[in-house]
């Protein structure tokens, strides 16, 4: 009997073929803004390197096509995910670096791996003259990137659902809102849209209000909103949401983010009438315990130095700076200087501790997330009282996410390994910053901020830093926004690729 | 002789940080983020080019202006902006001004914003268009990779259509 050659390789290649085709299309919106604002050369750009992704896209899946039925597995359903984050990053940062905004291609795959992981750090110069063109590329690649790249080729491009869960989820994606994953991501594409339309009015009207035109407050609102929603942190000029001062743009911006940062399945369940989740699950209590918390470690930190004048000035700098890395957005209303110049180090460690923990599981948010948070704490009370308690009065430990769950040591040792994984990767950055010889206070701020996909800076991230920093960090957006399975996948499958050959030699 | 001029010498050391902190003081915006605890309340003089957009609220006025490190917020009398209208963008080079007024670290009236009240304000030099030529190379690699392109889809569809029939 002749034992058919079945390859693992073509599948994948078919796959991250889709993913970059998916890429090549959306080009098309950029390109037509380019066009709107009459900006010929940005334009011209577009087209270049959406027609290269899709000549490239197009030609691997005519060749790959037929092994299109092959079944995924869990390794190959992680390899796509993050092959496809990897070679995405390649592709979009070519409309970049032919804008000659960026010093290097290294630095256009740093903002595109920023925008893409929803972290909002920035090496881009003079931000403040960029072409609109560009603009809604970067917003785009933080929209794209926070509901999910694969999701997106899952929603459009895919039709069968063959192997379709594993890529979903290698793209650190769990919950199920619908039978499958390509309806559950068309769900989350329909959701995000239907934010998307009602958040660029308000933000819009928001615009209006602080005195932008009517053109500049419509194409900035919905950019704002694509990094709020996102909790990416792109904004359209170079400080940030400071930029409007206007305290209802940025309550506006918070109230998106923080929606934002909340569980798909969250939203599935209160669009679907069960509202009494907001107040029950999990991840909610875990929020907004974290948040009262830490909240009164920032107040305590900034009222010790007597850093802000008054109540005002506290919510709008020091809450809106705590819930922006919280969430991992990174929307600032301050200037990344005055963290370390004037927050004191009560208040950067509450920031660093907010950064870390991030916001909810399945959503647009980086960190450990809030349900992990919750899920330890539970395993935690229930191991003391297993302590305590005499065995007879000892019950089931159970906790709330959309539906009640038994809390088994299993849940607890996974989700304690996921923590233990992001704490090391924020020990390696930290100590690559120092090692690269800034002081360990601004290396573990900024290197909290790019585990947690969050944004803030407190200053390091400049072009001006060493190339092994930039590429430390884009490596830590990578794993830490894909929660290092799938990663971890791919380098497996690399290696063992490798080994195979040299076997052969 | 030596002793009145180490004197001397001693005297502008200890009167230059007064100085500097003194009306008027010329500034750039790392000066204002770096020590803004000794500016904080200060008079600055600060110029630079006026970014974004002019935003109006009432009698008052937004502006942010960057020296090309930083943009600061200048909140200025909208009477006083007559003449000073353009402001920086992607196809514009902004008004250049320069701004005399007090600075605040923490703006108790703008919710804690680090900005400066402008008292004057003075146009250096008037904003322009910026024109971005285009690279007749690049005009025609973008066409011919656009019809590349277009082959390549038109291919998978037929492709698509001849699998469903077979």
């Amino acid at each position: 009997m002749i034992k058919k050659r079945v390859s693992r390789l073509l599948p994948i290649c078919y796959y991250i073929g889709i993913v970059i085709v998916g890429l090549g299309i959306i080009q098309y919106i950029p390109l037509i803004t380019a066009l709107i604002y009459k900006e010929w050369d940005i334009a011209c750009n577009f087209i270049i390197s959406s027609s290269i992704a899709l000549i490239l896209g197009g030609t691997i899946i005519l060749r790959c096509g037929k092994y299109r039925s092959q079944k995924l597995g869990w390794g190959e359903g992680m390899v796509v995910a993050a092959g496809s984050w990897f070679v995405g990053m390649i592709f979009c940062a070519l409309p970049y670096y032919m804008s000659g905004n960026y010093l290097s291609y290294l630095d256009c795959c740093f903002d595109v791996m920023s925008g893409f992981t929803t972290t909002g750090l920035v090496l881009i110069q003079d931000l403040d003259h960029i072409s609109n063109g560009i603009n809604m590329w970067r917003h785009l690649l933080t929209f794209v990137g926070g509901q999910g790249m694969v999701v997106l080729a899952l929603t459009f491009l895919v039709k069968g659902t063959n192997g379709a869960y594993k890529m979903y989820v290698g793209e650190a994606k769990d919950e199920r809102l619908m039978p499958n994953a390509v309806s559950t991501a068309r769900y989350i594409w329909l959701i995000s849209l239907i934010y998307l339309g009602i958040g660029t009015i308000v933000m819009w009207i928001a615009g209006i209000m602080a005195g932008l035109s009517v053109d500049r407050a419509l194409f900035q609102g919905l950019w704002v909103f694509m990094s709020a929603w996102s909790t990416g942190g792109f904004a359209p000029m170079s400080q940030s949401v400071l930029y409007y001062h206007s305290s209802f743009y940025e309550v506006v911006t918070m109230v998106f983010f923080i929606i934002g940062s909340f569980n798909f399945a969250l939203h599935y369940a209160v669009l679907t009438g069960r509202r009494r989740e907001l107040v029950r699950n999990i991840e909610t209590v875990s929020f907004s315990v974290t948040v009262t918390v830490l909240t009164l470690i920032t107040t305590l930190g900034l009222l010790r130095l007597n850093v802000y004048p008054d109540a005002v000035a506290l919510f709008r700098k020091g809450f809106y700076q705590l819930i922006s890395g919280h969430t991992t957005t990174g929307f600032m209303t301050i200037y990344a200087k005055q963290f370390y110049l004037e927050w004191g180090d009560v208040a950067l460690f509450s920031m660093i501790i907010a950064m870390m923990i991030g916001a909810s599981a399945c959503s647009t948010a980086g960190g450990f997330k809030g349900l992990r948070v919750g899920i330890i704490f539970n395993a935690f009370k229930k191991d003391v009282k297993r302590m305590v308690l005499p065995e007879s009065m000892v019950s089931v430990q159970k906790i709330h996410h959309i539906k009640d769950i038994i809390l088994e040591d299993n849940v607890a040792r996974s989700a304690l390994l996921i923590v233990a994984a992001y704490i090391m990767t924020f020990i390696f950055g930290t100590l690559m910053g120092m090692l690269c010889g800034y002081p360990f206070g601004i290396s573990a701020f900024e290197s909290a901020s790019v585990t947690g996909n969050v944004g803030l800076s407190i200053g390091l991230t400049q072009v001006s830093m060493p190339a092994v920093m930039k590429v430390t960090y884009i490596v830590i957006m990578w794993l830490a926004r894909l929660e290092f399975m799938s990663i971890l996948a791919l380098g497996v499958y690399f290696i063992t690729k490798v080994k195979k050959r040299c076997q052969r030699l | 002789m030596s002793k009145i001029i180490t004197t001397i010498v001693i005297l502008i050391m200890c009167l230059n940080p007064m100085t500097a902190f003194a009306a008027g003081t010329e500034v750039t915006s790392n000066d204002l983020i770096d020590k803004a605890a000794e500016y904080d309340g200060c008079e600055v003089v600060y110029a630079g080019e006026i970014i974004g957009d002019i935003m109006a609220r009432g009698d008052y006025t937004w502006i942010n202006v960057s020296d090309g490190s930083n943009a600061i917020g200048v909140w200025v009398k909208s009477s006083n902006l007559q003449g000073i209208d353009t402001a920086g963008r992607y196809n514009m080079r902004g008004d250049t001004v320069r701004i005399t007024g007090i600075f605040y670290r923490a703006c108790a009236e703008h919710g804690g914003d680090l900005d400066i009240h402008a008292t004057k304000i003075e146009l250096t030099e008037n904003g322009y268009a910026i024109t971005h030529t285009v690279d007749p190379v690049k005009v025609v690699l973008s066409i011919l990779l656009l019809a590349g392109a277009m082959t390549c889809i038109v291919i998978m569809f037929k492709k698509r259509k001849v699998k469903k029939l077979l």
